[in-house]
């Protein structure tokens, strides 16, 4: 876990106090209103304290001590509210603290033309405009967004990613893009300038950790709907009590009318409070936790539409198998022994530097071992991988030792006037089809045999998948690989489809002709190359090692660059969602409990027999409705954790998580209440409150 | 309950179980596009209508027009409805020349049938001539039902269709729905109620001489209709000889049998469906119970061929019996438990071989206990409003069932058409619900529901429960809706409560004893019974119009199920969670408060 | 919208026709054509001359006659130009008094039987028209009509149980004796 969100993470002290204070500050009617559920609550605070001035004053319409408390529960229900907002926004806004801290205005060398050697001027960063060029050398920290078009130096990313290692940043290719407010720690780098100030990568994340950018998502919009229903209803049921109740003390010619304190403390018990308090709290906690796992969110419409994502597109390499394919097996040709291909295969080896060139090298001295030559000794000239030849290999004296892809080889021995013999490329067909890469070697004019590279699916990936497509996500793998090493690759691991020789275009393609079924579509891409299908994608996560283009067309960026980072993407969008439908669920669950509580005390006087309703026992009518108010308010302190935590998220199908949510969130929502007023109740008759 | 109790409900379930499959198939071929043997069958005779109309059939109307279409239509036949009652005396086949209907009356009455609430303030037998009954109310049984079936399938359109601007075409869907549902079922079953003893001819009312003859004794009263008195302050009254009695007659059959088809409900008699003549034996009074269930139960099913998965049309139709059968037979047991305050004196009321016993206060003999309890449930959990006991007499309990189950929303089977479209309305909140839990966007049948769907699914939900708190409300702080109610304590609440609650969601039976043809009530009423019925039927217009513009979201394992058991008791627990909440204050000051003190 | 409110009006005065004024006739037609007597009231003759409907109930209030359903129509009982029930709530007063009083009518006319009232006596009908009155009833009224009538009461009783209708195909409804009928019968005995 990396540093700054480390101090974020417990709830410490300073960060619980700061909400505290916020959440007094929070009482303004300003920002109440904009939560109908709470703006209702906040109205009933205010008229029970003004019914309690007037209960002082001697006209109350009942004892002043009881709308006193009942007063005082209400403006605690507003409080626990605000607290839970609070706290939930503290947490980001501590975050964004650290972050601005790096967004500090730096002098920027600005250059006057794309060349370290240009004229240089001084100027402070926050000048700079998109297309400036910008000189940064060791020591200098980037003074803005913006893609390197010359040098390659080593940069300190640490301050938005956490990650203490520095990583190489270079011109052209997929690691051009560099960030304002990282830092350069060896060698130099001309940037140019993308984002002009307060666009940056860095103001936009500092934003969506505030919240400030917080839009409410479409789904939260449509429960906000839902629960504004729900408040209107049992707002009118309530008001229409007071002349319901005028008639019934006429009609049964004894009692009092329900009084306006009881009245308030019914509606505030029977608005969904709960859900509405922590609304907000849950929207932003998402964001937190997407934060958390290192993924910086755009909007937070992405995070929820994470959620419904159907397909998810996964590279391959890095996400599906480990990135380096390994040698596994030697299959010499006809009339070659196994032992001299391994050695040939070792020389074409030794100055490959790439994982795949070093694992041919350990595996030649596991099966035969053959001891690595020193290059120098055998006076060997490595000849590099090229994009013309497609092959790799080394010269020594007058053997050409070759390795590279079937048709590469095939034709390497064409222009020498031979042939591959056809044993061999079946070999290699052989070892596609097992969904390994053949390498053929050859020496001078023959082909000695083929190397087996394999992909090494990745552990517990199967596992994954199979929790995916219960959850009833696609998962379609996407890879350069030919069909056959796909086919054998995708069912290894799993996947339930694939898409072979990608290129951007069949990539983009795929996406296309996947949405218009209406379906979702999720991926992560780095390179410039992926920008297209990045934008055109629904969720698309950019690796932030990824060029500037791919950032900007996806709608999240993954700090940590790992591309299975898109699965925990999704489970976060579902557990928000999930946390609302649960809360919402619970909160009106609750209310079955308060009735039964609140209107056999509320008519005590006009009809005692409803006492029968009286199940909880509760003391008086007083210690009832008081049970209700304070229980009312302290299950929104008690589900703070979960709101900023999330309901924990299994991978089950619909049907199964329904089930279950329903049995957690519904069921307990009707009986935790019996329980807690009753135990309120208890308590208050210990107290001499009752 | 008694054991025939049980195997008389048991029957019914059985008998319309099996009734409701064929009838669902056959309403979807009714309203399929595509022409069908069904379709083809009439096609003639609808062309007629079209040509003769100047209607276009192949116009696809968009939700706005559609929903123009269906207002302006309502409102004429109401305008029409309201005209007759007014003109009756100078118009024909009124043969006991009866006078105009009061404005406040025929106002509501007019609204009453047009809204297929079909809410009686007047006592037809001595009110309305066979003119109003056959060209006013009775043509209203078809065409309010029409409507609402046809306003049914355009909101499942809306669900069925892709990407597409329109929802059908009203006048289409209303011929359709008249010429092969409602006309063909009416025949059939007006020839069954004939056959049972329902009258049926444009006869005056007979005579007959009684076997035994009777007096009563009047009251006399002056001019200004205050009771005389004679000089010791006793009230002045003169003995009356009865020797005759006078037997209503009328074209009744036809119009109670489209009364119950239709969930209409407004009886030809004041006693409604325990009237003789309505309902003559236990089997007319068990075609009128299937009646009532017959096109509300089939149209879930016919909702499932139109979406192309029948189990959604079942699981519809499981969550109504869901609710509907327990709360059946708690109307039926409470029935049968008998009335306290009568136990009290020596009274036998245990039911047995000779007798039903319980409660017959209000009940008629050949009903006894349980047909009278199963057609309370009935005619309230279909916005039917048909009565063949007295409600206002009914147990505390027996009387909190019809109540509850109009306040439900009329979803619970409901009226024709309207029933299904509010019980989608409440779909789509269970499902938005449920969605959220499973942690999807919400979709139901491959829409998706956002904001606007829950906006206008919220107001079809919303507006009959605010409509009945707010109006009971009024009705109980104004003197003038005080004054209708006849008994005491807290029935005389539930009096104004199931008025309303009635009235605001289009059943129309009521505790009778509530004197409502008074203009208060009368406007009162009214105007609950007009913004019941129409301003839902838009929204959900609405919903279906932004619904059909949608694409579809293929299904997946991540996509809610909306037809298994789960969902069927999630979307009967949001259904009965909204009732109670909203109601159990209010009815706890009536049915409850007067269960408790009623010596139980 | 000129050409919808056209539409409409036509539309109103089409189906107008169709369902107010044919489809009523059709069903007339067919009721005479099959159903000619329900159809007319079920009317009950004595004599050629009809003296009621077999579905309308009739106030007795003889001893010697089997007594019905108690009535709330008004102004007097079994006004069947005015069908309806007491509407009494369960816990009204009223309700309880008026039973009092039927129990006491009933117990003065036949003061030998201290056998509870079964509760269909004392209690008003749905439409203050119910033809009918259960078994149980009848068989209270059995001694009472035997000693007005001067007829032994195995007699009458007999009479009662011929009249007593079953439930409809053995399930639907109540059990039940017709008041008019069995009185009927009961006069036309006297005369034999």
């Amino acid at each position: 876990m990396n540093t700054h969100s480390h101090a974020v993470r417990g709830l410490d002290r300073a960060l619980v106090l700061k909400a505290v204070a916020d959440s007094f500050r929070k009482l303004s009617p300003r920002l109440q209103f904009r939560n109908p559920v709470m703006f209702v609550v906040f109205v009933c605070s205010v008229l029970t304290t003004l019914l309690w001035v007037q209960a002082v004053a001697g006209h109350g319409e009942a004892p002043a001590g009881f709308i006193f408390w009942v007063g005082v529960w209400l403006w605690f229900t507003l409080l626990f509210a605000n607290f839970a907002e609070a706290l939930a926004e503290g947490r980001g806004k501590a975050q964004a603290a650290a972050l601005r801290s790096s967004r500090k205005d730096v002098v920027a060398k600005r250059l006057a033309a794309a060349e370290r050697n240009a004229a240089i001027t001084f100027v402070p960063s926050s000048e700079l405009r998109a297309g400036h060029y910008v000189l940064v050398e060791a020591g200098d920290p980037v003074p803005g967004d913006g893609e390197v078009v010359a040098g390659a130096a080593s940069v300190d990313e640490s301050a938005i990613t956490g990650e203490s290692a520095p990583v190489i940043r270079e011109s052209g290719g997929d690691r051009s893009a560099v960030t304002g407010g990282t830092k350069v720690l060896s060698d130099w780098l001309v940037v140019r300038i993308t984002r002009n100030p307060g666009e940056s990568f860095l103001d936009r994340m500092i934003a969506m950790v505030e919240g400030a950018a917080r839009r409410k998502t479409p789904n939260e919009i449509a429960l906000t709907i839902l629960l504004a229903k729900f408040t209107l209803i049992f707002l009118l049921a309530c008001a229409t009590l007071l002349p319901y109740s005028i008639y019934s003390v006429q009609a049964a010619g004894q009692g009092h009318p329900i009084t306006l304190t009881v009245l308030v403390a019914l509606l505030v018990c029977l608005i969904p409070t709960t859900i509405g308090a922590l609304l907000s709290a849950i929207g932003i906690a998402g964001m937190d936790r997407m934060i958390r796992a290192n993924v910086i969110a755009t909007s937070g419409r992405a995070v929820e539409a994470a959620g419904d994502v159907d397909v998810l597109l996964l590279d391959k390499t890095g996400t599906i198998t480990l990135g380096n394919r390994q040698a596994v097996a030697f299959h010499a040709a006809p009339g070659v022994e196994e032992r001299r291909l391994a050695e040939a295969a070792q020389l074409a080896s030794l100055a490959d530097e790439t994982p795949e060139g070093r694992s041919v090298v350990v595996l030649a001295k596991e099966r035969f071992g053959l001891r690595e030559h020193a290059l120098e000794a055998l006076h060997a000239q490595f000849v590099p991988f090229s994009a013309q030849t497609r092959m790799s290999g080394v010269d020594i004296g007058r053997r050409r030792i070759r390795k590279g892809a079937l048709d590469a080889v095939e034709r390497h021995l064409e222009s020498r006037g031979s042939h591959l013999p056809p044993m061999v490329k079946r070999m290699a067909e052989d070892v596609a089809r097992r969904g390994a890469t053949p390498l053929v070697v050859a020496e001078d004019d023959a082909a000695l045999g083929v190397i087996e590279l394999k992909d090494i699916v990745k552990g517990g990936i199967k596992e994954r998948f199979a929790e995916m497509r219960r959850m009833g996500i696609k998962t379609v793998m996407i890879t350069g690989d030919n069909p056959l090493t796909a086919a054998a690759i995708a069912a290894e691991a799993g996947v339930d489809d694939f898409l072979a020789e990608a290129t951007p275009e069949t990539k983009l393609k795929l996406i296309r002709d996947i949405q218009s079924e209406n379906r979702l579509v999720a991926m992560c891409g780095d390179g410039t190359n992926d920008a297209p299908a990045l934008a055109q994608a629904d969720v698309a996560v950019a690796m932030n090692t990824g060029t500037q283009a791919a950032k900007e067309a996806g709608n999240m960026v993954d700090l940590d660059s790992n591309p299975t980072k898109l699965i925990e993407v999704v489970e976060i969008g579902k557990q928000m969602l999930i946390t609302r439908g649960a809360l919402t669920t619970f909160s009106i669950a609750n209310d079955i409990a308060k009735y039964f509580a609140i209107i056999p005390a509320a008519f005590a006087t006009t009809y005692p027999a409803l006492d029968a309703l009286n199940v909880m026992r509760l003391a008086t009518p007083q210690s009832a409705i008081l049970s209700a108010v304070i229980f009312n308010a302290l299950i929104i302190v008690f589900l703070i954790p979960l709101a900023l935590k999330g309901v924990k998220y299994r991978a089950l199908g619909a049907g199964a998580l329904l089930r279950r949510n329903l049995l957690v969130y519904g069921l307990g929502g009707i009986a935790v209440p019996f329980v807690g007023i009753k135990l309120i109740d208890m308590l208050l008759v210990l107290l001499g409150l009752a | 309950m008694t054991a025939n109790d049980c195997l008389q409900v048991g029957l019914f379930l059985a008998v319309l179980l099996l009734l409701v499959k064929p009838m669902g198939a056959y309403m979807a071929r009714v309203f399929a596009d595509a022409p069908n043997r069904v379709t083809r069958f009439g096609a003639r005779a609808e062309r007629g209508i079209y040509r003769l109309c100047g209607v276009d059939p192949a116009e696809d109307m968009g939700w706005k027009r559609y929903a123009l279409a269906m207002l302006a239509f309502n409102v004429l036949g109401l305008l029409a409805v309201y005209a007759l009652q007014r003109l009756q005396p100078w118009l024909p086949l009124n043969p006991q020349h009866f006078g105009a209907v009061s404005p406040d009356s025929a106002m509501n009455t007019a609204i009453s049938f047009a809204s297929n609430t079909n809410w009686q303030g007047y006592a037809g037998e001595s009110t309305m001539s066979y003119l109003t009954q056959m060209l006013g109310l009775a043509v209203q049984n078809f065409l309010s039902a029409a409507t609402g079936i046809a306003v049914l399938v355009a909101v499942v359109r809306g669900f069925v269709r892709r990407s597409a601007q329109g929802l059908g075409n009203f006048w289409v869907d209303l011929v359709r729905g008249t010429l092969y549902v409602l006309l063909p079922l009416s025949l059939l079953m007006a020839l069954l109620l004939v056959s049972q003893g329902v009258v049926q001819n444009f006869k005056p009312y007979v005579d007959v001489p009684l076997v035994q003859a009777s007096s009563y004794t009047e009251t006399l009263k002056d001019a200004a209709g205050n009771a005389r008195k004679d000089a010791a302050g006793h009230a002045l009254t003169r003995e009356v000889a009865v020797t005759a009695q006078t037997l209503p007659m009328g074209p009744a059959a036809s119009q109670i049998a489209i009364k119950q088809l239709g969930t209409n409900g407004g009886g030809f008699f004041n006693a409604n469906s325990a009237h003789p003549f309505e309902n003559p034996t236990p089997f007319s009074n068990f075609v009128e119970m299937l009646a009532i269930f017959l096109i509300p139960g089939g149209l879930c099913l016919t909702f499932g061929h139109m979406v192309g998965d029948r189990r959604q049309g079942w699981a519809l139709l499981a969550t109504m019996l869901l609710i509907f059968v327990p709360l059946a037979l708690g109307a039926v047991a409470a029935e049968q438990a008998g009335n306290p305050a009568l136990h009290a004196l020596a009274v036998d009321a245990h039911a047995s071989a000779l007798q039903a016993g319980g409660n017959m206060e209000g009940k008629e003999t050949r009903f006894g206990i349980v047909s009278s309890g199963l057609f309370a449930a009935i005619t309230t959990a279909a916005s039917c409003g048909a009565v063949n006991a007295m409600h206002d007499s009914l147990t505390p309990l027996g009387g909190l069932v019809p109540m509850w189950l109009m306040q439900l929303g009329e979803v619970v089977f409901g009226g024709v058409g309207s029933g299904l479209y509010g019980m989608l309305a409440f779909a789509v909140v269970a499902v938005f619900i449920a969605g959220l839990m499973v942690g999807r966007t919400p979709e139901y049948l491959g829409k998706k529901i956002e904001a606007h769907e829950m906006k206008m699914a919220s107001l079809a939900v919303l507006l009959p429960c605010a409509l009945v708190v707010i109006c009971t409300a009024v009705a109980v702080l104004v003197p003038a809706g005080v004054a209708g109610i006849a008994n005491p304590g807290a029935h005389g609440f539930s009096e104004v409560l199931y008025a309303v609650s009635s009235a605001s969601n289009n059943n129309g039976s009521a505790f009778g004893g509530l004197s409502a043809n008074t203009p208060f009530w009368n406007v009162l009423l009214g105007l609950c019974m007009f913004f019941a019925r129409f301003p839902l039927a838009i929204a959900m217009l609405a919903m279906a119009g932004s619904l059909a513009a949608k694409r579809h979201v293929p299904e997946s394992a991540g996509t809610l199920p909306t037809h298994t058991p789960l969902f069927v008791v999630l979307l009967a627990c949001v259904v009965i969670v909204v009732g109670a909440l909203t109601f159990l204050p209010a009815l706890a000051l009536g049915p409850i408060a007067e269960y408790l003190m009623s010596g139980h | 919208m000129g050409k919808l409110v056209r539409n409409a009006l036509a539309m109103l005065v089409l189906m107008t026709a169709l369902t107010g004024v044919a489809y009523p006739l059709v069903v007339t037609g067919l009721a005479r054509l099959l159903f000619p007597a329900q159809a007319d009231g079920s009317l009950v003759t004595r004599e050629g001359k009809p003296v009621g409907s077999a579905l309308i109930g009739q106030s007795f209030t003889d001893p010697k006659y089997f007594w019905g359903r108690p009535s709330a129509t008004s102004p007097m009982a079994d006004n069947a130009a005015a069908s309806g029930g007491s509407n009494q709530g369960p816990t009204n007063p009223a309700l309880t008094d008026a039973a009092r009083q039927r129990i006491a009518a009933l117990r003065a006319a036949d003061p030998g039987n201290a056998a509870p009232v079964p509760v269909d006596l004392v209690t008003a009908s749905g439409s203050g028209l119910d033809p009918d009155i259960s078994p149980a009833a009848a068989r209270y009224q059995v001694s009472r009509v035997a000693r007005a009538r001067g007829l032994p009461p195995d007699q009458v009783l007999a009479l009662v149980e011929a009249h007593t209708r079953g439930r409809q195909f053995g399930v639907l409804g109540e059990p039940r004796v017709n008041v008019l009928g069995l009185n009927l019968a009961l006069d036309a005995l006297r005369k034999r």
